[in-house]
């Protein structure tokens, strides 16, 4: 799972896998927010994306094993 | 073609090698960004992108824009990584027949990438560091074009 932004700011990491991986977007937002409860309201903030796979994903998603899981703030622009 | 780089690169070489060969293109227009240093508010700038991702993102406005403006080519190179005042950050080059198309899918292109583009700014200066926003003025660009 990768985090972008000011989300990897609040959180002090930016890449982290998870074993067993969940087996959707929520399941593996709810792992984070119980033990984070402000990374995992940040997750659900005004335009946080999800992308599986490097492909953005609107609500709830399964996650194949291995699948690549990204929180993406809203962009800034370059 | 579409170049995501953490290594500063040569605006000059790139747009030569972008005109050469062109026998059928009758205008290229160009763009670099640079780095601004706000008289020492900003030391550095670091710009965070999804590799993989972004390119991906980019690569369907560039597709977007050369539909739209009868385009030959589109060049994109985007810095990321820390990058100091004075540096290039971005470089926008498109070919078409005639200028007209070509200037505006530039700036079309330079509107996209400022506001919408994949990329998460941060600037470091002396009162610390923090995370830059689009700016209203960048929304209303690229509300120009919808």
């Amino acid at each position: 799972m990768l985090l972008f932004g000011r989300l990897s700011d609040l959180a002090g990491w930016r890449e982290r896998a998870f074993e067993p991986p969940p087996a959707s977007l929520s399941a593996l937002k709810a792992l984070i927010a119980a033990e984070d409860a402000a990374l995992g309201a940040a997750l659900d903030g005004p335009g946080v994306q999800a992308a599986v796979d490097k492909t953005i994903v609107r609500g709830e998603a399964a996650l194949a094993p291995g699948a690549e899981v990204a929180f993406l703030p809203p962009m800034s622009g370059g | 073609m579409i170049r995501l780089t953490t290594q500063p690169f040569d605006p000059g070489g790139e747009l030569s090698g972008f005109c050469a060969g062109r026998t059928e293109s009758g205008a290229v227009a160009s763009f670099v960004g640079i780095a601004r240093g706000e008289a020492g508010a900003a030391t550095a700038l670091e710009l965070e992108a999804y590799p993989g991702f972004t390119e991906v993102e980019i690569a369907k406005m560039a597709e977007a824009a050369r539909a739209r403006f009868s385009l030959h080519d589109v060049l994109v190179i985007h810095r990321h990584g820390p990058i100091d005042p004075g540096e290039p950050i971005v470089m926008v080059a498109t070919a078409s027949a005639h200028r007209r198309e070509a200037f505006e899918a530039c700036d079309y292109l330079m509107d996209y990438l400022k506001s919408r583009a994949p990329f998460w700014k941060k600037e470091h200066g002396p009162a610390g560091a923090r995370w830059i926003e689009p700016t209203a003025r960048d929304l209303d660009d690229i509300a120009r074009w919808d």
